[in-house]
């Protein structure tokens, strides 16, 4: 509806000597315009670059994780941007774990222990920080996920569910995991190779290998990964 | 003389590390007393201060000396020595010489003979005095005889003030200290209130006060004391606690941390006894300049910082915690959390060695209490490590607890396993026997980090 009084980006180029800007900052203020538009923006949050092809985290939605260090890779594209991070009802997050992994633990805040107060607290933070990484309770309602999600997309925040969480946009799942370096009594933990499975709805999941964590540098697709394989096995590990 | 000699000498003697900032603290009474007596009190180093004499007023300059001594006697400064002189060189030099609470005073123009007996060691400055004392100047009896023009050529214009030191004709007068503006707030509550929300209800007046009193000066409190009395005769201090904000503090924060410290328990009854007086000591006060918004608002931060409060206001303070890294041996030594708010101190460093830390990568769940677990070797005994850090056999089976299914534990075959890398912290402290730490990795591909301590085995972290 917008992108009609917007040109091209093509014919942006130079004018009167002024550098116009180009075309993806002509297509990212497109996108935001449509989204105030619409009353429910969705700006797409950075994401991780191993999960490029199966995962755009976008503001107003919820990602269910089923580990700890997904959720974690999760945070470490916007905490290195310069965002805000919340981390709710994870008492035993490996905080050197989440430093190395490219979280910045400075614009990270943790609330432990919320106890039945859960909710008030992610609403609470949920309006001031990007992303919220949430560990809930067993047994969400329904009722419960369409509240926090409209204030989501009200606040232009994203949550991380590491847990279940009903009408989430997308499920990362860790289909296998093979550690190396370890051996019968010797050597260290070093690297782990793993198969990444996200789901959308009742979609194939699509899958990656990674590296996480990598020998050494940050989480990385395998060399002999294929593009994004699309299995159709629904099972979840 | 080195310590040990000193120490050999007198074995009673207490030693104790240099603070400068403490002497400063413990002078501060001192100043405040004098000041009460006559305000223009210039502190020239913590155990030393100057002041005009107030002769005229007491009657003379003795009596003067002897109100300022008997006033700093009655705060329990016993040690008092005063010296009057025409000058701040000769008057420091006759209080060195007083005795104790007792005070010498050098007439007027008399302090050149005063100083003429005074051995050349007085100056304080130790090559000055070496040198001196080769060019064969005993006293300074001997330097003031000098002719002015040639101690400047020869010592410059440092030698030039020593000379007019010695000659007890230094004009230099002190500057006297502004006395610090008092920025403590006090309410007094009659009849004494005994509901934490009647206390918050009642101090938010004298808080906002209290920041605006702040706000008056240009500036702003990070830290404050808050002191909570009680009704009796004794004032009983019910309450004291420093808190610290990270940025600073409003009206608002204010009564919040009222709040805290008052709701002692969970169940909000108050502390102890009914509160009679509530007091706010500014403990850091920074210009207001340093911590204004800026043009286009306070990014961020600001609002995380409301938005935390919130949290904070419903869960309690300790509630909002910040990850900081810190250094350690095991995965939770390794990390610490901060209250919101509270600047991180005590924290071990992270970049030193920790021989016997766990190698990277760092685990991704580091369990806050250590759970109980099993390893069990082939033939289903358990493993032990031995007093020389050596597995009693190879380990072929864990147990599993399911933390979030809630289903029972389940034993699961081990695929690889490292260790054992002995623990050897804190042996004085008296443990179970040895202990070692192993890395497990089951055979559904998940690690764990385990310890084992005289038999017994405990799940740390995890690698998730």
């Amino acid at each position: 509806m917008s992108s009609t009084s917007i040109k091209s980006p093509r014919e942006h180029v130079v004018r009167n000597g002024a550098v116009v800007p180009d075309g993806a900052v002509v297509l990212r203020l497109q996108e935001r315009i449509a989204g105030m538009q619409d009353g429910v923006p969705r700006i797409p949050v950075a994401t991780h670059p191993a999960l490029s092809g199966l995962l755009q985290l976008r503001t107003g939605g919820a990602y269910e994780v089923d580990s700890a260090s997904l959720a974690m890779m999760l945070l470490a594209a916007p905490s290195q941007e310069g965002a805000w991070s919340a981390v709710i009802g994870a008492d035993d997050f490996g905080i050197e774990a989440a430093a190395e992994l490219g979280v910045d633990l400075t614009r990270t805040v943790l609330v432990p222990d919320p106890g039945d107060q859960w909710l008030e607290a992610t609403a609470a933070l949920v309006d001031v920080v990007t992303l919220v990484v949430l560990r809930p309770p067993v047994g969400v309602t329904e009722r419960t996920a369409s509240r926090i999600s409209a204030r989501l997309r009200k606040r232009s925040s994203a949550l991380i569910v590491w847990g279940t969480w009903p009408g989430s946009e997308a499920r990362l799942s860790l289909r296998s995991s093979v550690w190396s370096g370890l051996d019968a009594g010797h050597g260290r933990l070093r690297s782990r190779r793993v198969t990444v499975a996200v789901r959308r709805g009742s979609a194939p999941a699509r899958e990656a290998e990674l590296w996480m964590p990598a020998e050494e540098g940050p989480v990385r697709r395998t060399a002999t990964d294929l593009p994004t394989r699309t299995t159709l096995d629904g099972a979840l590990a | 003389m080195r310590r040990r000699d000193a120490q050999s000498r007198c074995p009673e003697l207490v030693l104790v590390a240099d603070n400068p900032d403490r002497d400063v603290r413990a002078f501060e009474p001192v100043l405040a007393a004098v000041e009460a007596l006559r305000p223009g009190v210039a502190p020239l180093r913590p155990g030393l201060l100057a002041i005009r004499a107030p002769g005229r007023f007491y009657g003379s300059e003795e009596h003067a000396a002897a109100v300022i001594a008997e006033r700093l006697v009655s705060i329990g400064i016993t040690d008092v020595r005063v010296g009057v002189a025409d000058d701040l060189f000769t008057a420091e030099q006759a209080a060195r010489g007083a005795e104790v609470q007792g005070w010498l005073v050098i007439e007027t123009g008399g302090s050149a003979a005063f100083l003429g007996d005074l051995p050349v060691e007085v100056l304080d400055d130790g090559d000055l005095v070496g040198l001196l004392q080769r060019l064969g100047l005993r006293h300074l009896r001997d330097l003031a005889a000098l002719p002015a023009r040639d101690v400047l050529t020869r010592f410059g214009a440092y030698g030039a003030k020593v000379h007019r030191l010695a000659r007890g004709v230094d004009p230099v007068e002190p500057a006297a200290r502004t006395p610090p503006p008092d920025l403590v707030c006090e309410i007094a509550f009659e009849p004494p209130l005994t509901s934490t929300e009647a206390v918050c209800f009642s101090v938010r007046r004298k808080a906002e006060e209290f920041v605006a009193g702040l706000g008056e000066r240009g500036l702003v409190a990070t830290a404050v004391l808050i002191e909570a009395e009680g009704d009796d005769a004794r004032r009983t201090l019910l309450s004291s606690r420093s808190w610290v904000h990270s940025r600073w503090f409003a009206a608002g924060d204010v009564v919040d941390r009222v709040h805290w410290q008052l709701q002692a328990t969970p169940a909000g009854s108050l502390v102890g006894a009914p509160v009679g007086l509530v007091r706010f000591v500014p403990e850091t006060v920074e210009p207001a300049a340093a911590h204004a918004d800026g043009l286009w608002g306070g990014g961020t931060d600001d609002r995380v910082d409301r938005g935390v409060a919130r949290v904070q206001a419903m869960l309690g303070y300790d509630a909002v915690v910040v990850p900081v890294r810190q250094g350690g041996r095991s995965p939770a030594d390794r990390q610490a959390l901060v209250p919101w708010g509270e600047r991180p101190t005590g924290l071990r460093p992270p970049d030193l060695p920790w021989p016997g830390q766990v190698p990277s990568p760092a685990p991704t769940r580091v369990f806050a209490e250590p759970w109980a677990t099993a390893v069990v070797g082939p033939a289903g005994q358990p493993v032990t490590v031995t007093a020389r850090g050596a597995v009693s056999c190879v380990p072929t089976m864990l147990l599993i607890k399911h933390c979030h299914s809630g289903s029972s534990n389940r034993w699961q075959p081990i695929d690889a396993w490292a260790g054992p890398w002995p623990v050897d912290e804190q042996w004085w402290e008296g443990g179970r026997g040895p202990a070692a730490r192993f890395q497990i990795v089951g055979v559904d591909g998940r690690a764990w980090l385990m310890r084992c301590e005289g038999g017994q085995w405990w799940t740390e972290a995890s690698y998730d």
